[in-house]
């Protein structure tokens, strides 16, 4: 068991510790300094905007932004859908898979264009390896457009005043090779090296010593999951994602899949701290989201451990913790901890049942995506972080009657009201979403494969990962019908972009002000005091709007057991 | 957003061959000189071939058994039972496994019985069972194949698999090497 504690200790370190100087040089792809891998990236991006005529130098102010991010998206919609469709009758399908039909091949472009990878489908069954690179595709420029997004407030906070906040193709095209390609690479050849495969052959058959014929899937899975985790897309090559033995061969496959998740939504927010020159910022955002984090990661770890009392009554050796649904080589402390990873920073990837741990475990995997800003997706999480500062800047100047500030800028009725509609339409998403499943038994009920309580928790969970843009399940859900595909892509939309055109719109409107120096009047945003304010902004907005829901799911199936 | 279009299109065109044919096929490149070329790693015995990492279902009693699959070991998908912990058919189900093991090892206690003998795993594809998992189930392969006891906790011993580096993550077994060895050994 030690062996199993000491593992997640040093993944956990190893990705802070690697984070710090990733953050540095994040910072500098986006200053557009000069670097040692100019000579490999800059003939790349050259050919890029020669092909498309674009000009990654002209200046854009925020609505540009948005306009250009938008646009790209709806094209790579569009795409997605023509290949999901015909995929049956394209190349690159040794399988033999069919199309998808078009209610999933909606469902499953929108969850990969929002990087949420919330998947309907089983990917031995439901995709031609043309369908998979297509959605590998998606998986890095899902990643790199929430990180351009994410880049676009921190110009907007470097800068004294002004409207010019960069040019969206630059910080795009840049997030893609030159942060997520290099480590997914890096992640993809140790996973082949680990017993992933990359091999474009289709299904084998062996026959078991025992004299059972059985197929095995294969694929071109490694590189595959390296970007999966390292753009926190977490959508899976095979259909139980990293608790497959293929995807997650060994510990050490899970130790680095586990830091490839978290060092660029840790990265972010050193980034942001040397992009705006101001470290220790980053360090009060740092330090609140790895209070909340492990506020829910070190009590899964201990009721995983600790293992289903309804299965220790019946008198075995239950030592092992919650097997259920988990794997040996990786056990369950790890398992407990990767759970909460992968729904605090929206990867989704899991690498042990969710349906099946214990009742409180759920219930914080279900928290970590209702709050959904400690550390976060990739880019997406700094700026949920993001509004609940502004919140908290608001609520603490009106507890000292000054006129809220941040960074210099003064926040007003305008940038308060967008941050309240975005800290609110998460809720509302899951809640409403929840509440109409649950209305129709014939949509939700009949679709659920455990009863009561826990039931209930299924359909409570896929609309809260559907809108943290999460992509995680329980997966007992029996999700592929027109309801749940067409239902949770509306929530996928509309949970992905407002919350990204808000926060950039903040900062769009707040860069244009004037800038107030530093007076003695100023509340100090980078102190353990306001990190204390933020906190508590976050846990009421977001843990209490949930708490009703949370009671008759997880709460309710913890006391009755 | 009309101005915007045809360069995204173009964009996205030109970022499609570089991370999905380019990335891919250095990735793969390289794979080529991993164990069996990237296509999983592979056990031959006698004229067939396994694979390392996909368990297999073992029901025999003159085998160490696997843990219990929601897919039952086969490899063309994958899936765990997704039951939740207080589901009381799931809960009979783990109830009913246990009462099968005893049947099948008669003089074990069900207190010697590890959790992960009688619970799914994620994937429905574990190739490991737990030292304590192969230990209990001792005396029944002993017996079914007519070997000393000592013999086959020896080769359960031989078997195990370390923490990664000795201090990382849990021991382990894998059943189906396992299994093989105790093969080689009757003959």
């Amino acid at each position: 068991m030690n062996t199993e504690l000491i593992g997640i200790v040093v993944m956990f370190t190893a990705a802070i510790v690697l984070a710090i100087p990733f953050g540095k040089y994040i910072a500098k792809v986006y200053g557009g300094e000069k670097m040692g891998l100019d000579p490999i990236f800059n003939p790349i991006e050259k050919l890029f905007y020669k092909t498309s005529r674009i000009d990654p130098s002209s200046p854009m102010d925020w609505k540009q932004h948005m306009v250009a991010m938008l646009t790209i998206n709806m094209v790579w919609f569009l795409l997605g859908m023509l290949i999901l469709m015909t995929q049956g009758s394209l190349p690159l399908n040794p399988d033999r898979n069919p199309s998808m039909p078009a209610d999933l091949a909606f469902n499953t472009v929108i969850s990969f264009v929002v990087n949420c990878n919330l998947q309907h489908y089983s990917g031995e069954t439901g995709l031609s390896y043309l369908g998979q690179f297509w959605l590998m595709f998606l998986q890095f420029v899902s990643a790199g457009t929430g990180m351009a997004a994410a880049a676009v407030v921190f110009r907007a906070f470097r800068e004294k005043t002004s409207s010019s906040l960069g040019n969206f193709y630059d910080f795009f095209v840049k997030s893609c090779t030159r942060i997520l390609l290099p480590v997914s690479f890096l992640i993809a050849v140790i996973l082949a090296f680990d017993g992933t495969p990359m091999t474009f052959e289709g299904k084998d058959t062996i026959v078991s010593l025992e004299g059972d014929t059985v197929e095995v899937s294969r694929g071109p899975a490694a590189a595959f999951v390296s970007i999966k985790h390292v753009g926190t897309n977490g959508g899976g090559f095979f259909g139980v994602n990293s608790a497959h033995p293929f995807e997650n061969p060994s510990y050490l496959s899970n130790m680095v899949e586990m830091v490839g998740q978290l060092i660029i939504p840790l990265a972010m927010v050193f980034a942001f701290g040397y992009f705006i020159r101001r470290k220790r910022l980053s360090w009060m955002i740092f330090g609140v989201m790895t209070v909340g984090f492990l506020m829910l990661a070190i009590p899964n770890i201990l009721m995983e451990v600790n293992g289903n009392p309804a299965i220790g009554k019946m008198g075995i050796d239950n030592t092992l913790g919650a097997m259920e649904g988990k794997e040996v080589r990786l056990g369950a402390a790890a398992s407990g901890f990767w759970s909460i990873v992968t729904t605090v920073i929206s990867t989704g990837s899991v690498n042990s049942m969710h349906d099946s741990s214990m009742a409180l475990s759920g219930m914080n995997e279900l928290l970590a995506m209702m709050i959904n800003c400690f550390y976060g997706g990739v880019g997406v999480g700094i700026l949920n972080f993001f509004v609940f500062i502004i919140l908290a800047v608001f609520v603490s100047g009106l507890m000292v009657g000054r006129t809220p500030e941040f960074l210099g800028k003064k926040v007003e009725a305008r940038e308060m009201k967008i941050a309240m509609i975005i800290a609110l339409i998460h809720p509302l998403m899951i809640l409403v979403g929840t509440g109409l499943a649950t209305a129709f038994p014939e949509q939700g009920a009949s679709t659920l494969n455990n009863p009561g309580f826990h039931g209930f928790s299924e359909i409570l969970y896929e609309y809260t990962s559907s809108s943290a843009n999460n992509g995680s399940g329980f997966e007992g859900l029996g999700d592929n019908t027109l309801w749940w595909n067409i239902s949770t892509g509306f929530v996928l939309i509309l949970s992905r972009f407002l919350p990204i055109i808000g926060p950039v719109a903040i900062a769009g409107l707040l860069a244009d002000k004037r800038f107030i120096p530093e007076g003695e009047g100023t509340l100090k945003t980078d102190t353990s005091t306001f990190g204390l304010m933020v906190f508590a902004v976050i846990f009421i907005v977001a843990a209490l709007a949930f708490f009703p829901a949370l009671a008759l799911g997880p709460i309710a199936e913890f006391f009755s057991m | 957003m009309k101005k915007h279009l045809i360069p995204a299109a173009v964009l996205t065109l030109v970022m499609l061959v570089f991370f999905t044919v380019i990335y891919p096929m250095a990735v793969w490149g390289i794979a080529q000189f991993s164990p069996n070329w990237g296509k999983g790693e592979i056990i031959e015995h006698e004229g067939r071939h396994h694979y390392a990492n996909i368990g297999h279902s073992f029901i025999r009693d003159d085998y160490f058994w696997s843990r219990p699959s929601a897919v039952d070991y086969n490899a063309g998908g994958s899936g765990g039972s997704n039951k939740g912990p207080s589901n009381e058919e799931y809960l009979a189900s783990v109830q009913a496994r246990i009462d099968t093991f005893l049947l099948h090892n008669p003089g074990i206690d069900k207190s010697q019985i590890p959790v992960d003998l009688i619970t799914a795993s994620g994937s429905g594809l574990d190739p490991h069972i737990s030292i304590q998992a192969a230990e209990v189930q001792v005396a029944r392969v002993a017996r079914e194949r007519n070997l000393p006891e000592d013999t086959v906790s020896e080769l359960v011993a031989s078997q195990t698999e370390k923490p990664l580096l000795g201090i990382f993550g849990p021991a382990r077994i894998n059943v189906l090497k396992l299994n093989l060895a105790l093969d080689n050994l009757s003959e």
